[in-house]
């Protein structure tokens, strides 16, 4: 009765489905397939050899510090990072001295209130403060940006597909719309190009970005430690920066990994022994000893016989 | 067809399930070895886990952040106090009179509650600035005395207002339930008039 | 106990004696998986898996109570808190990371327990209890998956929240009403967060003790095995400890070996990178899906787009609810009295196009709505409600099985096929009733 009851709901099922299957065929059989442009343009991100890549990946203290650089000089005017504190940029490399002079010299001031009249104000930035947002709010960010939103940089390798390979190609990836021809040879469309305020970017998932070109020269930021800062590299060092921001116990974890790793795979085959050694007579001869196993219960019948006791 | 006594007596003897190690009667066997050796090594795979479990509930970067703040002396006056906040808690910072000084030295030490000198209270060269958490340390209000008006007990101190412990210029207990002086914390003078605290 | 030879408790010193008195607590595991619990000799590891499930809840529950003691629940402070368990919280990226990639070795684990109730005829008669209950663990880990992916308030978090919950709205009548009710709001908001937050931390030890009612209901016939042939004796049977403790062990050192590998060197690649972004009501993803263990469910639900008499969308959540429901009627859609897989070979086939099925359908849940996704969605929804409703009731009448071993000790020591005959003969053990009168197979 219920396979019954069954096999009508499912004819029942499959018929819905079926004529969703059908109508979908028939549509894409008879409608102009016609290619998302956008969709074409479209460029996966470049393949950057970071330091940290890989189960053994490692921090490059010198580039996290030279990306710190680029993000302060060129990013920090728009962008967020406020889920980094300055005392963070120890781990780093900076000293506590240079931690401090940091917050403290820092742009923008974190809010506060003026003490003798508790209206607001702002007070220069401590190491436990963490890095205060540009703009006072959402509503003043996009006042300031032709009504784009700079988004947060402290998780932005995490919260996008491609990682640190997506922003440094995305950094790098400005291109001339007039000029540019994808890998088929063919020129962007009229209808792709970018209007006012946006900037043609291949890498970017909607191809036209609100940003525009951040890094656009050789020599944009001086180096301290004396790297040659092509765009190029800027672009790598911030990407690995702001790695190191979304991830900054990424080097813990992958040495915790390795260790326990380790020690997994040796208690594994202290297991694997342990099993096999336990099991080594199952298949030949093992009883349970329990009262009516055969050899219980035939002693108990010469026992029985034994006192005599009628059975 | 194979019946249910098919057995095949090589190998020894059927093991009874006395468990892993087979204790009977003969102790712990050498094939047992392994068996132990799985085991302790999950033992310790536990203990490996517990440690951060455990470890999770110490005080968080953050707030050990915040475990030291530096006060910034210059604007207090001989004579005037100032209230701040270190780990949650009051913290008092009084800049000593000569007069307050003078009163606090003159007093026998061996008759206090908890005999303590106002330079062991304070730094060398620095006994004018007496720096102390401001919880009463009998049940942990805070005492008055800081702000300008505020009574300052029979002592001239502070006085807690709750069950009535009066401190003296050096926050030392005189009269009242409190049984210890005013905790004074770890501190030290980054210049002449920035001190840091813990 | 299920089987009358299984070895009674005997406490081993006075102390245990003392407790076994007054609490029989230590009598009571012995006789569950202890030395008192005689299994089947011839498990192989897809048994395992059951305990590899109790490990994974398990390790959420000890994660999430300890990561409960930082979170927080306000839809302003969420996603910060989050982070500040990552960067601050001693070891807590640690714990966040073992909970969320916990949950997914739950449902990696989860999913063979059942593909092994469905291969060797775990569902069958006298388990069906078994079966049923553990169907209702399945649902309320999916509620607590759901409603703990909505806690840290990442983007997906929302939009997740906002569409799962959307299909409740497209139940006639009383959809809307029963939509802001789960919510608590027009959209999902501060009291959603809060409602979920208390029921995620509720419901696994909900889950817990339907998982003491589903290991009882087993322990009364014993478990299944391999042959699907019953237990005749104690010559079939091993104790539990220390067989499948030894063996459970090594199975237990090679899941943590994979999860450890997994939460150390690549935690996020089961997560999506939309969730790093704190969740925004005004700006909607470019393409919402849920977790990987949500995807084949998520293919059905969108696999009908075309009105008939209903709406396609509620066709999709009828689809969507009813490809779980119609487990729980399993074991009375295929009654046949052959159990495993081994020995019905037309059901066989049919099985391995179930789990081929069902990769797939995981594989375009994941993808976006467009074609050839959606038609191949549709495809593989068509199989699925197929295979279960029409193809095992029609097979279980007509299929013709291998013949069964004699019993399990015989299929141990002489291997499977021989010494078989079909389902029904007589054999020496049924015949001459020595031992233990065993059940009809």
């Amino acid at each position: 009765m219920v396979r019954l009851i069954g096999i009508l709901i499912g004819i029942g099922f499959v018929v819905v489905a079926g004529i969703s299957l059908i109508t979908g065929v028939i549509t894409h059989l008879t409608t102009e397939h016609v290619e998302d442009a956008a969709h074409a343009l479209h460029e996966e991100p470049r393949n950057y050899d970071f330091d940290h890549d890989g189960p053994f990946g490692r921090w490059n203290r010198q580039q996290l510090q030279r990306g710190f650089q680029v993000y302060k000089e060129v990013c920090a005017s728009c962008h967020g990072l406020n889920l980094v504190a300055f005392r963070n940029l120890s781990e780093i490399g900076y000293s506590e001295a240079a931690v401090r002079a940091i917050a403290d010299q820092w742009q923008i001031q974190v809010p506060s209130i003026n003490p003798d009249t508790g209206e607001p104000a702002g007070r220069n930035a401590l190491p436990a403060d963490r890095f205060p947002n540009p703009y006072a709010n959402e509503t003043a960010a996009r006042a300031a940006n032709n009504n784009a939103l700079p988004p947060d940089l402290s998780l932005i390798v995490k919260a996008r597909h491609g990682g640190a390979n997506y922003i440094a190609s995305l950094l790098t990836g400005y291109r001339d719309p007039a000029t540019y021809r994808d890998h088929h040879g063919q020129p962007v469309p009229e209808d792709i190009r970018p209007g006012q305020g946006l900037y043609f970017n291949p890498y970017f998932p909607n191809i036209n970005i609100a940003m525009p070109p951040p890094i656009t020269a050789d020599g944009q930021v001086t180096y301290t430690d004396g790297t040659n800062p092509t765009v190029d590299q800027m672009a790598q060092d911030v990407a690995a920066f702001l790695t190191w921001t979304a991830e900054p116990n990424l080097q813990t974890r992958h040495r915790a990994g390795t260790a326990v790793l380790i020690f997994l795979i040796f208690a594994s085959i202290l297991a694997w022994f342990a099993y096999k050694n336990v099991w080594a007579n199952a298949k030949r001869t093992v009883r349970v000893a329990g009262p009516l196993d055969p050899e219980n219960m035939a002693r108990r019948e010469a026992a029985k016989d034994e006192s005599g006791i009628a059975g | 067809m194979a019946t249910v006594e098919h057995t095949e007596e090589k190998g020894g003897p059927a093991v009874h399930h006395e468990g892993a190690n087979g204790a009977g009667g003969d102790g712990v066997r050498r094939r047992d070895f392994i068996n132990i050796a799985a085991v302790s090594a999950a033992g310790v795979g536990a203990l490996a886990v517990v440690y951060p479990l455990v470890n999770q509930m110490n005080p968080a970067a953050d707030v050990l952040a915040l475990a030291s703040i530096e006060v910034d002396l210059s604007q207090i006056q001989p004579g005037q106090a100032i209230k701040t906040v270190w780990r949650k808690q009051p913290i008092f910072i009084r800049n000593l009179t000569p007069a307050e000084i003078a009163e606090a030295n003159r007093v026998d030490v061996g008759s206090l509650r908890d005999p303590q000198t106002l330079a062991e209270r304070t730094r060398e060269g620095k006994t004018n600035w007496l720096i102390t958490l401001g919880v009463c340390t009998h049940l942990g209000c805070v005492p008055l005395g800081v702000a300008e008006g505020e009574n300052r007990g029979e002592f001239g101190g502070y006085f807690c207002p709750c069950h009535g412990s009066h401190y003296d210029s050096a926050a030392r207990i005189r009269k009242g339930p409190a049984p210890t002086n005013l905790e004074v914390p770890e501190y030290t003078f980054k210049s002449d008039t920035v001190v840091q605290i813990g | 106990m299920a089987f009358p030879w299984a070895q009674p408790y005997e406490p081993k010193n006075d102390f245990t004696r003392w407790i076994d008195q007054r609490l029989p607590l230590p009598r009571f595991v012995y006789g569950a998986v202890g030395g008192g619990y005689p299994v089947p000799r011839n498990l192989n590891n897809f048994w395992n898996f059951g305990v590899l499930a109790g490990i994974a809840l398990t390790i959420q529950i000890v994660t999430g109570i300890v990561l409960a003691m930082h979170y927080n629940a306000n839809a302003d402070t969420a996603f910060q808190s989050v982070e500040h368990i990552m960067r601050d919280v001693p070891q807590g990226w640690f714990l966040r990371y073992a909970h969320a990639n916990g949950a997914s070795f739950f449902f990696i684990v989860t999913y063979i327990h059942i593909f092994r109730g469905l291969y060797y005829g775990s569902y069958k008669a006298p388990r069906e209890m078994v079966w049923l209950l553990g169907l209702v663990i399945f649902l309320l880990m999916m509620a607590t998956a759901f409603m703990g992916y909505v806690l840290p308030w990442g983007q997906m978090s929302f939009w997740g929240a906002k569409v799962i919950t959307g299909l409740f709205g497209a139940i006639p009548l009383i959809g809307e009403s029963l939509q802001t009710w789960l919510l608590g709001s027009f959209a999902p908001d501060q009291a959603t967060l809060t409602r979920f937050f208390s029921l995620h931390y509720l419901l696994p030890f909900v889950i817990a003790g339907v998982i003491i009612l589903h290991v009882w209901a087993l322990h009364i016939p014993g478990s299944g095995n391999p042959t699907g042939v019953d237990v005749k004796g104690p010559q079939d049977t091993v104790p539990f400890h220390p067989f499948y403790t030894a063996k459970d062990g090594f199975a237990v050192a090679i899941f943590m070996l994979c999860f450890a590998a997994v939460t150390f060197f690549a935690p996020n690649y089961l997560g999506h990178a939309d969730n790093y972004i704190p969740a925004n009501a005004l700006s909607t993803p470019a393409h919402i899906v849920p977790e990987w263990y949500f995807w084949p469910f998520y293919a059905i639900l969108r696999a009908f787009t075309v009105d008939f008499i209903l709406p396609a969308k509620l066709w999709g959540v009828i689809a969507m609810f009813g490809a779980i429901i119609l487990l729980f009627f399993l074991p009375w859609l295929d009654p046949s009295p052959v159990r495993s897989g081994n020995y019905r070979p037309k059901f066989k086939l049919f099985f391995w196009i179930l789990v081929v099925d069902v990769l797939i359908l995981g594989y375009v849940g994941g993808a976006p709505a467009e074609e050839p996704y959606v038609m191949i969605s549709q495809l593989g929804t068509i199989y699925y409600f197929a295979h279960f409703l029409i193809i095992l009731p029609i097979l279980s009448r007509v299929e013709r099985t291998l013949p069964l071993p004699n019993s399990i000790s015989e299929s141990v020591l002489h291997g499977e096929k021989a010494e078989a005959a079909p389902y029904g003969t007589p054999t020496a053990a049924t015949e001459t009733g020595s031992v233990v009168p065993s059940k009809t197979l």
